[in-house]
């Protein structure tokens, strides 16, 4: 097996974030769900939203794969009849943020320490009850990757979570 | 024109007469098709339309490659008509046919009343979540306001960029809405825009590889027929003096009596075309997608070579195969910006190498008493000069029509190669022989492929289509069980099959039929044939077991090349190895 040092750099498995804007029209997400799935690509998330314009419906793709299957997976995505554009922020400065929704059951001796965790991340408890407590939490993926771990010696009940949505930077120039 | 419905077009019009007025707007002037239930009402719109003839089937199976042979013969876009539910998913194989092939064709399908959709009402089918990945394109219609536009959009996208099948669902209750019908007279989609022409710095560099080259190949693909483009593909080959292969769909792009042609490439290449490549120092890729049946080992294909691709779909670019210059164009475009900008190369050299390997590695078999596949081929291709439209079915004999015809005119090889389809063949000569006139259209299928599709048989006497429709009868799925000879240990599993009387089967549905069963009638039988006004079927009882070479095994390198072998590894019914003659014919 070779090791990751010897394969070369384009055939190298990378994470992508994509972003697709499509005329918002009806099937638009299964058009695109369903040709990840006929060629056989991965795909880690997608999420799908209206935009400023009504006719415009942005959808954020998280994929993985070496050069080749990067650039297969952006022509795939232009050639579909519906698609307006097609960006692949990674190799461009943006922003990114998830959303996920952690249920936790709890005691009342623990009920504080949840709540520090939650404000060290800058979560949000949504909800309590007798035996829960509901953090939001808001950021990159990373991030609440971060909060679950943290959270995962009180008993999670439920996550939800949303999948990535990415914008690009503006650049700031010299005034 | 519209003689036959005077009535102001102010009107309001129900969704099924719309539809009729919207495809003779498109100039279609036949639709194959079957009714039912759902498209009761579109039916009864056609009823009295003269401006469009419809050919009823005998399977929806059947209209859609009739559709597809149609577009192929003509270049136009095919038109096929059917119901919800079965109808519809009757289609799918023909769709999936044509995405394969680029072949444009709009598949009109009835669908349930809106209100019913999800229902599981009664021949309810999602079938625009079935074809979804099998068209170019799909619409449901859920407005008739936006029906007319809809089909135009169909058309437009069908025929354009690189072409495809586009299915467009019509729920029962739209069709029967009334609306004002106007029909758009141009097409806008911000999303869909096909760009035509080479980028000029890429056509920089290609200019500058193909002044360097010492042993240049033009790789031709059926998208050169798909886009026009035969005969600035020949100028360009004539002025550079490059020799010119072609893929299974390119075989008409360019003649195969001239000098420079090596016949076609791949599997069942001839050895010239493949050794050529192998040895190339400059491949161009022309309307080709680099498959798998013409790269074998794609890391060992044309291994000395720079190469240039020129494809109008960008996702078809160092897919399989890397190259050096990819061109994103209309291959016509392309050459006609290219033309201008080459000059006379001097090949002469690397021509008398081929030359050679020609005379030392012709395409050969051996004949004796009984017919040879080739055989027939080759007297079909010595009657008509290559000016008849061939319709192959999928096996054997596909190969052999492939490599024993002289082709030399575009649009004159119509055969299922993406996806393979047995049953193609007799329902795609149907709809070819609606768009050519000028040429006669002879099918040629395996007697399995043939047993796939025959109730069209009916079709084709009913319309008195003038269809020459050749049964080449080894009485066996003849490539299936060559590659259980060749590989699977002569393990003959299940590929001796049984099949009816044709001659008879032939009578039965009103179409003269004759046979032939020794080599010493195949020519009579098929100048009789030809001679034969309207439909008319003839039986070839061939020899059971023959193979199809070259090959080049599945996924192998040019170097696993196997030839005929020195002697017949199968003489037939008491046929002696002296009593056979070997024949040799090499393209170009
Ligand atoms: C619909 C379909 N089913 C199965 C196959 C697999 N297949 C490829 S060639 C072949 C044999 C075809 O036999 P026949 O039509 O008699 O032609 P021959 O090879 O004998 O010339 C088969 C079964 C196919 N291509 N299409
Ligand atoms: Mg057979």
């Amino acid at each position: 097996m070779a090791t990751a040092a010897e394969v070369p750099a384009e055939q190298a498995v990378h994470k992508h974030t994509i972003s697709v804007l499509l005329e918002n029209k009806f099937g638009a997400l299964n058009r695109v769900a369903g040709m990840f799935s006929a060629k056989g690509y991965n795909l880690e998330s997608i999420t799908v939203g209206p935009t400023e314009d009504a006719t415009v419906s942005r959808m954020t793709l998280v994929t993985k794969g070496d050069d080749a299957i990067i650039e297969q997976i952006i022509k795939q995505l232009n050639k579909l009849i519906d698609t307006l554009k097609v960006v692949d922020l990674t190799y461009e400065s943006y922003m990114e943020r998830e959303l996920a929704l952690i249920k936790v059951g709890t005691t009342p001796e623990n009920r504080s320490e949840i709540m520090q965790i939650a404000e060290i991340f800058q979560g949000k408890i949504i909800d309590i009850s007798h035996k829960t407590m509901t953090v939001e939490a808001t950021g990159s993926g990373q991030k609440v990757d971060a909060i679950i771990k943290m959270l995962k010696p009180f008993h999670i009940k439920e996550i939800a979570r949303t999948g990535r949505v990415a914008l690009k930077r503006e650049f700031v120039g010299e005034a | 024109m519209t003689q036959q419905t005077p009535s102001s077009p102010q009107r309001p019009m129900t969704g099924a007469e719309i539809f009729v007025r919207s495809l003779i707007a498109e100039h279609v002037d036949v639709v194959f098709g079957y009714p039912g239930g759902a498209v009761i009402g579109i039916y009864d719109a056609l009823h009295d339309i003269s401006d469009i003839k419809h050919i009823l089937t005998r399977h929806e199976q059947g209209a859609v490659h009739a559709a597809e042979g149609y577009a192929k013969a003509s270049g136009k876009c095919g038109v096929a008509l059917v119901t919800s539910g079965p109808g519809a998913t009757n289609t799918v194989t023909g769709i999936a046919d044509a995405y394969m092939d680029s072949i444009p064709i709009v598949v009109f399908t009835g669908q349930v009343a809106l209100k019913l959709i999800g229902n599981d009402a009664f021949q309810e089918a999602d079938i625009v979540g079935i074809t979804r990945p099998i068209t170019k394109h799909n619409y449901l219609v859920r407005d008739v306001n936006e029906l007319a536009a809809t089909i135009k959009e169909a058309f437009y996208v069908a025929t354009t960029g690189r072409p495809g099948p586009v299915l467009v669902d019509l729920p029962k209750d739209v069709m029967a809405t009334k609306t004002i019908f106007s029909y758009p007279k141009t097409v806008k989609m911000r999303s869909y825009i096909p760009h035509a022409e080479g980028n000029q710095k890429q056509l920089d560099k290609a200019v500058a590889l193909i002044a360097k080259a010492k042993r240049p190949v033009l790789y031709v693909g059926g998208g050169t027929i798909l886009s026009n483009a035969a005969e600035e593909l020949t100028a360009f080959a004539r002025k550079t003096n490059i020799p010119v292969t072609t893929t299974l769909h390119g075989l008409g792009a360019f003649p195969e009596t001239d000098e420079l042609s090596m016949g076609m490439l791949g599997m069942h290449g001839t050895w010239y075309s493949n050794t050529a490549v192998n040895y190339c120092d400059l491949l161009i890729a022309v309307g080709a997608r680099f498959d798998d049946r013409v790269t074998g080992k794609t890391d060992a294909f044309a291994p000395e070579a720079k190469k240039i691709h020129i494809d109008i779909d960008p996702s078809n670019i160092s897919k399989n195969v890397k190259v050096d210059v990819p061109i994103v164009g209309d291959v016509k475009k392309v050459l006609q910006q290219l033309l201008p900008q080459v000059t006379a190369l001097d090949t002469k050299d690397w021509r008398q190498t081929i030359r050679n390997w020609k005379e030392e590695h012709p395409l050969r078999y051996r004949n004796g008493k009984f017919i040879r596949m080739q055989h027939v081929i080759s007297a079909v291709s010595e009657a008509t000069k290559g000016n008849a439209v061939m319709v192959s079915d999928v096996g054997q004999h596909q190969m052999w029509m492939a490599q024993f015809f002289r082709y030399v005119h575009p649009r004159t090889h119509l055969t299922s190669g993406g996806l393979g389809t047995m049953g193609f063949s007799l329902p795609a000569a149907m709809g070819a022989a609606f768009a050519r006139k000028d040429m006669p259209v002879i099918s040629i299928s395996g007697d399995g492929g043939f047993q796939m599709n025959l109730q069209e048989l009916a079709t084709i006497r009913e319309h008195n289509v003038p269809v020459k429709i050749i049964i080449l009868n080894n009485g066996y799925l003849g490539m299936v069980r060559q590659w259980q000879e060749l590989f699977w240990r002569k393990r003959y599993s299940h590929v001796e099959m049984f099949g009816p009387d044709y001659v008879k089967l032939a009578e039965a549905y009103g179409i003269p039929g004759f046979r032939a069963t020794t080599t010493d009638q195949v020519e009579d039988v098929v100048k009789q044939m030809l001679a034969t006004d309207g439909p008319v079927l003839v039986e070839f009882k061939t020899v059971k077991e023959d193979n199809v070479y070259p090959m080049i095994p599945a996924g192998q390198t040019y170097h696993e090349i196997i030839d005929i072998p020195n002697d017949s590894s199968a003489p037939v019914n008491g046929e002696q190895e002296s009593d056979l003659e070997l024949v040799t014919i090499a393209k170009g």
